[in-house]
């Protein structure tokens, strides 16, 4: 057992960022619930109530909960995170194979896959914006255009103002484009990570292309595919900037969650923001919390 | 391979002899099809943004925006460039030293946590890394609250505050894969030999060798603080806050003709895509070392 002058000195140097990380990420968060109990609504209700900021219990949540709109931007997540995670794994996925035993000119394929990722998704969102333009007559514009100019009129769209509820899937559409580069970018490099006997004896064993991925590579992938799963689906979750870009915050074709939080925050009702927030850090935690902890302890075993 | 960008194929599949059939022929053009294909489809905002970047306000007006400019205007550039040069500099001021700030923390965590264990330090790291993920609207309410009581004064300083601290976790996770795989126990333990306690350890043996760890989590925090929409816009706003809520404005904002729009978004992209093009093994260092395993 090492002695506390060895390791002190180093829990010294690493305790500013543990006291700045406990304060703002669990202070903060439990400062969030705190607020979130209160009925702390507006600042006029606040005025003019005699009990200011008192305790409310869990009424905030049961408020959001009973409501049809917040109960329909939670449908609209769950159909934006689908499409969102589907839609980058499969071409992220796809342009990892296409690439893996390499081609000419890979640098230039995988740099232009992956530039998206460099770009702020608001700013994509600004393009994207015009690009999905609802306009299908012959006024359209955007993608519809595109469309009708190369023959492909069929596939234009309403886009997000399509359907009430489905529409949301539209703006998986930019997300997708934006992420589908990183998910390549962490599949080509599992590929190449596997060693080149592995394929060898493979098919010395008289294995046919599609078994080799089949059974020898795509088994190797699958520590990648969870990462990039839990990757996919935090950002999902959290997707504010495209949406705020492409069809602005009172838009309820496309209210998320996140959106909604913003406008409550502007209203200055603060308690249901903070309660949306927490409802929403609560999905996150489901999702990334088993996974931190299987990491961990994988670790811990190796 | 924290700072490690894409492995090449192995020598085994590139020099591996197939047979050329036909089948195998007809495989290959339909790979390149694809991979040229997608190329484009990729491209299209990037073509949408610089063609009508380049339209005069005239014929920005005109009802077909697919097709390249008649004549190369740069009046979107210069109104746009009025309108947001003059946030460059603030979110300069944010992005930069933050990055600096973040980096030189993540370093020492990362050295402490993985060559200089304390007990339940791997704990401390699970529960760090935690912060990388939450969804920060749920600190943002009280955030509005105490930041005033900071004193710290609204837009830049604010702002930088907060990335320095969000951007902890990422640097040190980035910095503890980086000294994991490339700095040996062995060094440290020779080291202690010779007497070098924590600080001599790391000023002499551990900083020198850790410039390829500081170049990814340099460009990592640089790029997502640069592209922040959400801090910026919950904490301050467009006169004091950086570049993108500019451009929000612009953006959102019926009057502006949108070849200004567009002029105006490929100025904010410029910085963080000029890092990428220049930089971009290093870059995807970051994006590789994201995915949390080592």
């Amino acid at each position: 057992m090492r002695s506390l002058r060895t390791w002190g000195p180093g829990l010294l140097l690493v305790s500013p960022s543990i006291l700045l990380i406990g304060f703002f990420v669990y202070g903060l968060i439990g400062w969030s619930v705190n607020i979130s109990t209160t009925n702390s609504n507006s600042r006029f209700e606040r005025v003019a109530g005699a009990a200011q900021d008192a305790h409310i219990g869990f009424s905030n949540y049961s408020t959001l909960f009973g409501s049809p709109d917040f109960i329909l931007s939670l449908k609209h997540l769950g159909i934006l995170a689908a499409v969102y995670i589907v839609g980058s794994m499969f071409f992220g996925m796809l342009w990892a194979l296409l690439l893996e035993k390499g081609v000419r000119a890979e640098g230039l394929f995988r740099s232009v896959y992956l530039f998206p990722m460099a770009v702020s998704m608001f700013a994509s969102g600004v393009v994207w914006n015009w690009l999905l333009n609802s306009d299908t007559g012959k006024t359209a514009t955007g993608l519809n255009q595109l469309f009708d100019m190369v023959g492909l009129g069929f596939l234009k769209s309403h886009w997000w103002v399509s359907s009430p509820t489905w529409g949301i899937a539209a703006i998986a559409m930019p997300a997708i484009w934006q992420l589908s580069g990183y998910i390549m970018a962490l599949f080509l490099a599992g590929f190449r990570g596997i060693p080149g006997d592995l394929r060898e004896a493979a098919r010395i064993d008289g294995a046919s292309e599609f078994q080799l991925y089949r059974h020898v590579l795509f088994p190797q992938l699958s520590p990648i595919a969870l990462s990039a799963l839990i990757i996919l689906g935090h950002m999902s979750l959290k997707m504010f900037d495209i949406i705020m870009a492409i069809s602005g915050e009172k838009n309820v074709y496309t209210s998320v969650p996140m959106v909604t939080m913003w406008t409550l925050t502007g209203q200055q009702d603060f308690a249901r923001a903070a309660a949306v927030a927490i409802i929403l850090l609560v999905l996150v935690a489901l999702l990334v919390v088993p996974y931190l902890v299987h990491n961990s302890r994988q670790e811990k075993n190796a | 391979m924290t700072t490690a960008t894409i492995p090449a194929p192995a020598p085994t599949e590139l020099h591996r002899k197939v047979k050329k059939t036909p089948r195998s022929q007809a495989v290959r053009t339909v790979k390149y099809a694809l991979l040229i294909l997608f190329l484009l489809v990729v491209l299209i905002p990037a073509y949408v943004l610089v063609v009508s970047s380049f339209k005069s306000f005239g014929e920005a007006l005109s009802p077909n925006r697919w097709s390249l400019p008649s004549s190369l205007s740069t009046d979107g550039w210069s109104a746009a460039w009025t309108e947001l040069s003059p946030a460059l500099g603030r979110t300069l001021l944010i992005a930069i030293p933050g990055a600096v700030i973040s980096s030189m923390l993540g370093a020492m965590n990362g050295f402490v946590l993985s060559r200089w264990r304390f007990p339940g330090a791997n704990v401390i790291f699970t529960l760090m890394l935690f912060g990388m993920f939450i969804p920060y609207q749920a600190v943002m309410v009280p955030l509005l609250e105490f930041l005033p009581m900071t004193g710290l004064g609204r837009g830049v300083p604010q702002l930088l505050a907060v990335h320095v601290v969000y951007g902890i976790p990422i640097c040190t996770l980035i910095f503890r894969n980086y000294y994991q795989t490339t700095v040996p126990m062995e060094l440290i333990e020779a080291g202690r030999v010779d007497g070098a306690g924590l600080l001599r350890t790391f000023r002499s043996l551990i900083l020198p060798l850790s410039l390829p760890g500081f170049v990814v989590t340099m460009i990592w925090e640089f790029t997502s603080i640069w592209n922040d929409y959400l801090f910026a816009v919950f904490l301050s706003s467009k006169d004091n806050g950086p570049v993108i809520l500019g451009l929000a404005n612009l953006a959102g904002s019926q009057i502006v003709p949108y070849n200004e729009v567009m002029a105006g978004a490929l100025i904010v992209t410029a910085p963080t895509l000029l890092v990428y093009i220049v930089l971009g093994r290093w870059f995807v260092g970051g994006l590789m070392a994201g995915a949390v395993k080592s």
